[in-house]
């Protein structure tokens, strides 16, 4: 029997950061809770947020149910956090601009050279061009649990265009409107700096040619994608245009959005778009989404796109194993936040081992995401198990597997009342002249009793973090 | 050698469009082989945008025409003086590391014929040798015949119809070469010739450890000498193409080529 580790309750004791919020939930009688579980899901319902997290697909307009009960860190949990996710984000960045440079790591033997160069987001093309400020990846997302107090693995990174950050803003702006005592009660650190903090790292890698205060836009696929919300929500707070491929062109040096002023030249796109899609002259020619001649742009410094093409070979999940590596080599320092061990069916020992210890694993996709094409080994009937088993040696470099690990639960309201149920944390580091991060993420809980998957398309739900001042 | 080099691309379009954007590679680079005296490309009524050298070491110069326009002109003029390297390609400023060019892509996939020959070639233990083998083996298979493939032909199709133009030649070395492990890229660039032709040349570059990219062309069989111009190189044609475009419009568009290499009496 596995022992999962309980944020909120060690050995009978509610622990330090969760101590005010057990006098809350004695004042909370069922019907109160009710009515403001209501009244939360109306608000959400009413501002629209209703898209599916990390482009899990699934219905766009299904409403990802939200956790009143909040997260909660300590100013010196967070600390630590903290610097383990900025160390991890100025490596994966160094990372980039290596294996689109000399590629100092693969001649140094630390990583094979075909996990980076026949990598499907390895991007060709702009091998040789160093994106202002030396940055692939402006915002990247850590995905992180918990086996324990002190005890933080990384699940995944994303390096490319990481969404949920507009949850992290709206859980926390509900719970304000809902509960404003709990604010006054607890010392909670704002997020709501987040938006400033990202035009902030958007403008300070403006290209060179950009002089005087840059022109950024965000650029979205459009409104039938699953983050829309997301997107125009960011455009709102930051004060910047949302354009779709169609507003923007190219002519001459740059890229210029069409307004009804005329033209504008624009200096930095935040962009929502898949690399393939981005510039139907360089990648994808049926694409209806991107800008013709973007690329040639970008490579001669007449606009920045953020993040850059190609960030993508830094997150992948065969590369990952790679990243305490990457920290060693580029930063000389020794990791803060660990890896969860990782077997790489690719190799005939890790595949051995995974085939034969498929019922206490976890199998993933080397290219999957959304909690699709997994398999839980403990949660799963012999059925899948053997099902799997008969994928992975047709395809074993399409397979990875790790440990099943023992995720962290906190409080959470359910149909009962209160129960544990297991968690992860997705924050949001930011990449520009400076490396920042604001002291929170995105909270997403299994709302399934005992179950360990944690996205919204295998009903997960959110909730609010809090990090506590000191 | 010293080459001359006119090339001109003419776009027609029966319903004037609205704008156009264009990514040429159609600059050589200098190194032992070839060293540019002077080139020059234009763009009737263009406007030249971005230039830069990709990590392949290929100048890429980007270009926009304003329209209303229903033709547009894209003339190439320069000289080249040329060396015969034994097809070696040196002293060419590159970055793209060899593995990169080990991944098919649609126009590249192996069928089983181009398989097989992989097999052959893997079989030699010396890649050079092996990449001799391809070259020859492909010339026979892919009988050189003018208009019986197009742009979008794969390399498989253009084995299984044993007919081709050098685009499909490239590409059926490229794809077998791959196959056996041997990184192969596609090369686009000029050829000697008395005639006018209405299309550039192209062959693939194998690359050899120790001695580097090796260029080969199965449609004269041989390896590139002095009466070459390298311009580009990529994954396969689509990669490599000297002009990718982009217009504004919904009018139907004509394409005539016409290229004319000479040498110049020394």
């Amino acid at each position: 029997m596995t022992t999962y580790f309980n944020e909120m309750f060690q050995d009978g004791e509610v622990r330090i950061p969760y101590a005010r919020l057990e006098g809350w939930t004695k004042r909370m009688p069922d019907a109160l809770r009710h009515m403001k579980q209501a009244e939360a899901e109306a608000l959400f319902r009413r501002i629209g947020i209703t898209f599916a997290v990390y482009g899990e697909g699934g219905d766009p307009d299904r409403l990802i149910p939200f956790d009143m009960f909040p997260r909660v860190f300590t100013a010196a949990e967070w600390a630590r956090l903290e610097r383990g996710i900025k160390q991890r984000a100025r490596a994966l960045n160094a990372f980039l601009v290596d294996v689109y440079g000399r590629g100092e790591i693969v001649r140094a033997g630390r990583i094979p050279a075909h996990l980076v160069y026949r990598n499907a987001a390895f991007e060709k093309s702009v091998v040789g061009f160093v994106p202002p400020k030396g940055v692939y990846s402006h915002i990247v997302g850590i995905d992180l649990v918990r086996t324990g107090p002190d005890e933080f693995f990384v699940l995944e990174d994303n390096c490319r265009t990481p969404s949920g950050v507009s949850y992290m803003l709206e859980n926390r702006e509900i719970m304000m409107r809902m509960f404003p005592d709990l604010f006054r009660e607890n010392r909670i650190e704002p997020v709501d700096s987040y938006p400033l903090l990202l035009r902030r790292t958007l403008a300070s890698v403006a290209p060179a040619k950009c002089k005087g205060d840059p022109t950024i836009v965000i650029l979205t696929p459009g409104h039938f994608n699953s983050a829309y919300y997301e997107h125009s929500f960011l455009a709102d707070l930051m004060g910047v245009e949302l354009v779709e491929g169609q507003d923007l062109f190219v002519e001459g040096e740059y890229v210029w959005m069409r307004t009804t002023e005329g033209p504008k030249r624009v200096d930095v796109i935040y962009r929502r778009i898949d690399d393939a899609y981005i510039d139907p002259l360089c990648f994808r020619p049926d694409s209806m989404l991107g800008v013709p001649g973007l690329m040639d742009v970008y490579r001669s410094g007449g606009v920045n796109i953020c993040s850059c093409p190609g960030a993508g070979v830094a997150d992948d999940k065969a590369v990952y194993t790679f990243v305490p590596e990457m920290i060693r080599f580029y930063l000389g320092e020794e990791p803060i936040l660990n890896n969860v061990p990782t077997w790489q069916c690719a190799k005939e020992d890790d595949r051995k081992y995974v085939l034969e210890n498929l019922k206490d694993l976890v199998v993933k996709e080397v290219h999957g995401s959304g909690g699709y094409g997994m398999l839980v080994g403990p949660k799963s009937t012999k059925d899948q198990i053997e099902r799997f088993h008969a994928r992975i040696k047709d395809d074993p470099g399409n397979y990875i597997a790790q440990p099943t690990l023992a995720l962290s639960t906190t409080p959470t309201f359910v149909n009962e009342g209160i129960a544990p149920r297991h968690v992860d944390l997705r924050p949001y580091c930011l990449v520009g002249e400076r490396v920042e991060l604001v002291p929170g993420g995105l909270t997403r809980v299994a709302l399934t009793e005992g179950s360990l998957v944690v996205n919204s398309s295998q009903g997960g739900g959110v909730k609010d973090t809090w990090v506590l001042a000191e | 050698m010293i080459l001359t080099v006119e090339h001109v691309t003419r776009y027609g379009y029966d319903r004037p469009v609205r704008g156009l954007v264009q990514s040429h590679r159609m600059t050589p680079a200098s190194h032992e082989g070839q060293r540019v005296i002077d080139w020059e490309v234009g763009v009737s009524d263009g406007l030249a945008g971005g230039s830069f050298r990709d990590g392949a070491g290929d100048r890429v110069t980007s270009w926009s025409v304003i329209g209303p326009v229903s033709q547009v002109e894209v003339t190439v003029r320069g000289r080249v003086e040329t060396k015969d390297t034994g097809g070696i390609l040196r002293g060419h400023r590159e970055l793209v590391s060899p593995h990169c060019y080990l991944q098919a892509t649609a126009l590249t996939h192996p069928d089983d014929a181009l398989l097989a020959l992989a097999e052959e070639a893997r079989a030699l233990p010396e890649v050079l040798d092996a990449a001799h083998l391809l070259c020859e083996r492909v010339a026979k298979a892919i009988l050189w015949t003018p208009g019986v493939t197009q742009s979008q032909t794969t390399a498989a199709e253009a084995m299984s119809q044993a007919q081709g133009v050098c685009q499909d030649h490239a590409h059926a070395i490229i794809a077998a070469a791959r196959a056996a492990g041997m990184p192969a890229r596609y090369v686009s660039g000029y050829m000697l010739a008395e005639e006018r032709q209405d299309a550039a040349h192209a062959w693939a570059e194998i690359h050899v450890p120790n001695l580097g990219w090796v260029g080969f062309d199965a449609a004269n069989g041989c390896c590139p000498d002095d009466r070459y111009i390298r311009i580009a190189s990529g994954l396969d044609a689509q990669d490599a193409a000297p002009i990718r475009g982009w217009a504004r419009g919904d009018g139907q568009e004509r394409l005539e080529v016409a290229v004319a290499v000479q040498t110049v009496e020394q």
